[in-house]
């Protein structure tokens, strides 16, 4: 255990269930401020969940989550908003608005929340394109822009408020090597740059590993291992081994719980 | 036996939950009027997609109608020597009935199924999900200003379908059939009463819009967020919404011209 002392987030005794199946059970993760938090485990383990969760859009089954001491589940509604201001969210699919330029998806945040004069907006939604490198690009429509790009407009407006916490749910999923490298990059230059706090959702090893500055590894309901990339290569359970190495099966199984394979091909011949 | 009743039940109690969340959400999309400021522009861009965008089908299906209502009105009343009440005819069933029953199924197809499937894309691209991380409550930002465009939308496209669907009936009734102009509108505008046709005609577009856009928005925001799902919604939206036209169409109906 590493010890963390300015914690922003403080998820305590979470517990959340999807209809019968627990997502989380009783689950502690401690967000450091300032730094870049991971938080990995194989698909399907509820790591989308478990922004959303933090983020207030679920509501959990028990336990707590502290934003700088706010309980966010038990916010109302206009509180709820409130302190969302204080988030950015990169979505999995980026989530631009379809009906907007590249422009006006940056300035949206801006629009709603300030009351700017219309030239200092423009400034603050080029300054942003240009932290992304797509300040050429403004006048794009979402559909014109490659994946990529799109992911980088959708951190452009995340950071338009200039948020304490910026969530990223799976940045680098589905990109080239070029523009994950790009993406890698930006994430961890624009943390240093702004001293917000990132918390990063990914299953890709390599990338994350390579600028989290702690990193929790989920997977059946718990946090099965957490600490520094170095302490987890030197790790030795060998559940946490198989995540890292990228081993298809073992102690995490590749398979969703079934019947047994043999007796479940014998049932179809049987009935046929 | 027991299993069919237990399923039936539970098939009951989905609806009613169902039913229940749809007019929670309702109230909240309506209590979530937002300023009239921000509001304005949003609105008008809705009630150019969702009412602009149908009149033609609007007025194309009004002529057609109008111009049937003629050709058989006059057909049955030629017989009986009556032809000059087909403009009354033409009139008071397109005002009491038609306009706003074949307007609303009418937009139901073109403008309910287009809200539906548009709501249910945002939600499956996150969209709604990033305006609620944003701090925008999506209920304000994209149901309300679609929810008021097409209640309001819809009685006007309703008032539309009827003129046209008149001017219809004495294009065929008049310029085609040669019933004596002056006894066409002359009969016409003696037997509509403004209150017993007119209004009560309006009142039931009203009744309609309100019904078929909050269907609409509903299925929209509480689709499964898949395109299998979206596709299923956007079919609930139209057979819904032409049962819930149907319906309530029988219901105002006998509430209204019961007692006659
Ligand atoms: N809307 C939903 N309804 C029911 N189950 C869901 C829903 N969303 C996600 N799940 C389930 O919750 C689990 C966790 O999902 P998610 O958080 O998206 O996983 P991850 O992001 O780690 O891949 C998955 O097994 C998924 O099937
Ligand atoms: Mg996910």
């Amino acid at each position: 255990m590493t010890q963390l002392d300015d914690i922003i987030i403080d998820v305590r005794g979470l517990t959340f269930y999807r209809g019968e199946r627990a997502i989380f059970r009783d689950v502690d993760i401690q967000v450091p401020r300032g730094k870049i938090t991971a938080i990995m485990g194989p698909s399907g383990t509820g790591k989308t969940t478990l922004l959303k969760l933090i983020g207030g859009q679920l509501k959990p089954d028990s336990g707590e989550i502290l934003l700088d001491g706010q309980n966010v589940p038990s916010l109302g509604r206009r509180a709820l908003f409130r302190i969302r201001e204080r988030m950015g969210m990169l979505f999995q699919s980026g989530a631009l608005f379809t009906d907007m330029s590249v422009y006006e998806n940056v300035a949206f945040p801006l629009r709603v929340h300030t009351r700017l004069p219309e030239e200092m907006v423009r400034d603050l939604v080029l300054m942003k394109l240009q932290a992304v490198g797509l300040r050429g690009a403004r006048d794009l429509m979402p559909s014109e822009l490659s994946g990529g790009m799109a992911r980088r407009v959708a951190l452009a407006r995340a950071i338009a408020l200039d948020p304490d916490v910026l969530m990223y749910d799976e940045p680098f999923t589905g990109q080239d090597p070029i523009a994950m490298g790009v993406l890698v990059n930006l994430i961890k230059r624009l943390n240093e740059a702004t001293g917000h706090t990132s918390i990063i959702v990914s299953h890709d090893i390599q990338e994350t590993m390579g600028i989290a500055d702690h990193i929790y590894i989920l997977a059946d309901g718990g946090v099965i291992a957490q600490g520094s990339p170095e302490q987890l290569m030197a790790e030795n359970s060998p559940q946490v081994k198989q995540f890292i190495d990228g081993l298809p099966d073992g102690p995490v199984p590749f398979h969703f719980p079934a019947d047994d394979y043999q007796s479940d091909l014998m049932l179809g011949l049987n009935n046929g | 036996m027991v299993e069919l009743i237990a399923a039936t039940g539970r098939a009951g109690l989905n609806r009613v939950a169902a039913f229940g969340r749809a007019a929670i959400f309702l109230m909240q999309s309506l209590v979530a009027r937002p300023a009239p400021l921000q509001m304005l522009p949003l609105l008008l861009r809705q009630i150019y997609v969702v009412g602009v965008q149908s009149l033609i089908i609007i007025i194309v299906s009004g002529l057609f109608i109008g111009m049937v209502l003629g050709l058989q009105g006059y057909t049955i009343l030629v017989a009986y020597g009556s032809e000059q009440a087909v403009g009354q005819m033409v009139a008071l069933s397109l005002v009491r009935e038609l306009a706003p029953v074949v307007t609303a199924l009418l937009f139901a197809g073109r403008a309910g199924s287009a809200l539906t499937a548009e709501i249910g894309l945002m939600k499956a691209t996150e969209q709604l999900a990033s305006l609620e991380m944003i701090g925008v409550d999506p209920l304000r930002r994209i149901v309300a200003p679609r929810f008021w465009a097409g209640f309001l939308c819809l009685p006007i496209l309703s008032a539309v379908f009827a003129l046209v669907g008149v001017y219809g009936g004495a294009l065929v009734g008049v310029e085609w059939l040669g019933i004596y102009e002056g006894s066409f509108w002359a009969n016409m505008q003696n037997s509509v009463d403004f209150f017993d046709d007119v209004l009560n005609g309006c009142i039931k577009a009203v009744v309609f819009g309100f019904v078929v856009t909050w269907i609409a928005v509903y299925q929209g925001y509480d689709s499964v967020p898949t395109s299998e799902g979206i596709s299923q919604a956007t079919t609930r939206t139209v057979v819904y919404a032409s049962l819930a036209v149907l319906g309530l169409d029988f219901v105002l109906t006998a509430l209204m011209f019961g007692d006659l």
